[in-house]
């Protein structure tokens, strides 16, 4: 596969006649962690939207594989089945820990056998086997974003899309969640985008960093260059915490 | 005035005739409910009305409703079905089904959008977001069915038009009920009335059961 | 069937499905059997009777039916309903046959061709009842109830009408015309309307100590629970006429005509009189045979 499996080419999308994302373009490549930062309501949690086929841009293309998808059409739902998004706040379904990981299972026909193994492995990995019978709804915020991304975890996603998920998080569980996100990519070689204002969290996960500031990216770059030689002044300026936001 | 076996009989067709309906009222008013809640589509909001309109509907207007219609002269008096059990039953889902479908349309309005989200996330088509939406408010749904049989049991409209209040036939506990009071037996009415009472204490607890043990 | 059909998507939560599917396949059931039952294609075995409340409130019908039942094989359905009411459901076709107190109506209801004949049955009379203990209006003894209206009237003493304009409460209004006033609850304190049945009506009159117009046949019925006693009968102006009317077949060919016919023979029969003669409830004989068979 030559094409890189996801890229954005000139990216629009407004809200009503506020303009959120104004030409993104960026290219994200095969099994590595791509980070997205930038501060609140630059356009982080749309841009993730739009890459899930959630919704569709108001001009520009995206791409998985050099093809594209008109949101709602059969091809666009068999491609948002090879990704996963994980929201901000944890959202679990009103059932056990067990049958929100198998969730996503369920609804790609997975046979019962096989789906109970996954499922135990998929709690397993998140450190969640003993709650698997116990109600999602009563669990912490952070075992509920771990039950999260088991039920993301366990699909084999192609590309995983994390959306500030260890936001409010204690700090054991944001460390759980990163050493599994790093886990899981060392394991299965899947492509991870992660939008996050956190930079600390950037740094110690992302292969490559990009800046969104306005509805654009302002720079793109290997981690180490990006928090070491930032070029644009906007970087170092966010970078410094000169920026307000 | 009225002996055991006959009690017996009344008391089998209460529960047949408010459980079937219940069932068929359940059976098209949530199912309906769900579709309101969660498509879009233009005039939403006045099936809302109007299902919540119902919802406050006198049943003997609905009972004379569905008695001019089983009626001999009616469009389907050819069935025969006045005076039956059956004509009963569906002018009980008359009334049952918008109660469901009111309160489902409330119960399904309530689910969060986030898990509209997470759920097309995990990989949803629309059918299937909406079976995860109706599972997410199954607590509210289970409630509107109570409630559906609640009105059900307690009825006394519809019955006593559409099914004639027949001894040995038609006759269940409201009608009965009615019937002993309007010949001040108020002793038996009483005696009914706590039957009743205790059906419907019974079937709300064996259904909350159910419920509490998750198989709902 | 080739239906362009793609296959459905599995669903979520399968025992939750499962639950939901099985009570969809349970109520259909459910509805396909309870149609199987009724859409019954043997020839009836029962007729439907509408007829009014004070026929079943005196107990009469339940006491005849098991007779007409075990002579003729034939079940009888009864619904007991308000007089306009009776009749409307025999000319819809909903009844097979009517049994009610209304000559004027029944006339008009044969005029229409609705009746295929019409046979007097029985009769028994409205009496003027009042509380056991006193006679503030001084009537007891009295066969003449419209002198007995208008000394209520002048005493002003507590009178309980139907309200509901049923077959008793128009002869009720009739009797107070004839007395040259319209008593309103309005304008008139001693004047009540209770808009109940006729039994309610007198438990009412008896808890209020009042007078009221009954049939005597509720009346005796009831009387054993009541504070009241007949202070008027045997007034000719206040016999109440019952009729049996089987519906025409002509003009609803769903009815059991033979069945129809069957019971209204039966009832003015010397059998079915002697019953109806010999019924006996709360120690009295509350109707008097009257019968004559006038169907085909």
């Amino acid at each position: 596969m030559s094409a890189a499996p996801l890229s954005l080419e000139g990216i629009h999308k407004s809200f009503g006649t506020k303009p959120v994302l104004r030409g993104l373009d960026a290219e994200v490549q095969a099994g590595e962690i791509f980070s997205i930062v930038g501060p609140s309501g630059a356009g982080k949690t749309t841009a993730l939207r739009l890459l899930d086929l959630l919704d569709s841009p108001d001009a520009g293309r995206i791409t998985f594989h050099g093809k594209s998808y008109p949101i709602r059409s059969p091809e666009s739902l068999a491609q948002r089945r090879r990704m996963v998004l994980v929201m901000q706040n944890p959202t679990v379904f009103r059932a056990t820990a067990f049958e929100n990981v198998a969730y996503g299972l369920w609804l790609r026909g997975v046979p019962d056998a096989e789906l109970r193994g996954r499922v135990f492995a998929g709690l397993d990995f998140v450190g969640l086997l003993e709650a698997a019978k116990e109600s999602a709804e009563k669990l912490s915020g952070g075992e509920q974003q771990r039950i999260a991304f088991a039920r993301a975890a366990v699909l084999n996603p192609e590309i995983l899309l994390l959306d500030e998920f260890t936001a409010n998080l204690d700090p054991f569980n944001v460390r759980l969640l990163e050493q599994s996100i790093l886990r899981y990519r060392h394991e299965t070689g899947c492509t991870v985008v992660i939008v996050t204002h956190n930079l600390f969290q950037a740094k110690r996960l992302a292969d490559r960093v990009a800046l969104l500031l306005d509805g654009r990216f302002v720079e793109v770059a290997p981690a180490a260059d990006f928090f070491e030689h930032p070029v644009r002044p906007e970087t170092r300026a966010f970078l410094s915490g000169e920026m307000a936001y | 005035m009225t002996d055991f076996s006959e009690i017996l009989q009344i008391v089998g067709l209460s529960i047949l005739v408010s459980g079937t309906s219940t069932l068929i009222g359940s059976v098209v008013g949530v199912p309906l409910g769900v579709l309101v809640a969660l498509r879009k589509f233009r005039g939403r909001n006045f099936v809302r009305t109007v299902a919540f309109t119902f919802y406050g509907f006198p049943p003997v207007l609905a009972g004379l409703l569905v008695f001019l219609i089983l009626s001999r002269g009616g469009p389907l008096g050819f069935l025969g079905f006045l005076f039956t059990p059956i004509g009963m039953i569906l002018a009980q889902s008359v009334i049952v089904m918008p109660i469901v479908m009111g309160i489902t349309i409330s119960a399904m309005m309530t689910v969060e959008k986030r898990l509209h989200d997470t759920s097309l996330a995990l990989g949803a088509n629309e059918r299937q977001w909406r079976t995860t939406a109706l599972h997410d408010a199954r607590v509210g749904v289970f409630t509107a069915v109570m409630v559906g049989f609640g009105r059900a049991i307690s009825e006394v409209g519809t019955v006593l038009i559409v099914g004639g209040n027949i001894r040995g036939q038609t006759r269940v506990l409201t009608t009965a009920i009615v019937l002993e009071i309007s010949q001040a037996h108020y002793l038996e009415a009483t005696i009914f009335g706590i039957i009743l009472f205790v059906i419907a204490f019974a079937v709300f607890a064996f259904l909350q059961r159910l419920q509490a043990k998750g198989v709902v | 069937m080739t239906a362009l059909r793609r296959p459905r998507e599995p669903l979520p939560w399968p025992s939750f499905v499962t639950v939901w599917r099985v009570a969809f396949v349970l109520a259909a059931l459910l509805i396909l059997a309870g149609m199987a039952v009724s859409i019954d294609l043997q020839p009836r075995s029962f007729i439907v009777l509408a007829t009014t409340t004070s026929a079943r409130d005196s107990g009469l019908l339940d006491y005849l039916i098991p007779y007409f039942q075990s002579d003729t094989g034939i079940g009888v359905r009864y619904t007991a309903v308000g007089t306009g009411q009776a009749l409307d459901l025999g000319s819809r076709g909903d009844a097979d046959v009517v049994l009610v107190h209304a000559p004027s109506a029944e006339l008009a209801f044969m005029a229409a061709g609705q009746g295929l004949c019409r046979s007097p049955v029985m009769m028994n009379q409205f009496v003027v009842v009042g509380p056991n203990q006193s006679d503030p209006a001084g009537i007891l003894g009295l066969t003449n109830a419209t002198i007995a209206f208008e000394r209520i009237r002048t005493t002003h003493a507590l009178f309980i009408s139907r309200g509901d304009n049923s077959g008793t409460n128009i002869i009720e209004k009739t009797i107070w015309s004839w007395v040259g006033y319209t008593p309103s609850t309005t304008n008139d304190t001693w004047y009540k309307e209770s808009g109940q049945g006729m039994a309610a009506t007198l438990d009412i009159a008896s808890q209020l100590v009042a007078y009221t117009l009954s049939d005597d046949g509720t009346f005796l019925v009831h009387s054993a629970n009541l504070d009241l006693r007949i202070d008027v009968q045997h007034d000719p102006a206040l016999r109440n006429f019952y009729s049996v009317i089987p519906v025409n077949p002509s003009v609803h060919p769903s009815i059991f005509v033979a069945g129809a016919l069957r019971f209204a023979k039966w009832l003015t029969s010397e059998r079915g009189q002697s019953l109806i003669g010999n019924y006996t409830a709360g120690g009295v004989r509350p109707f008097q045979p009257d019968g004559q068979d006038l169907c085909p």
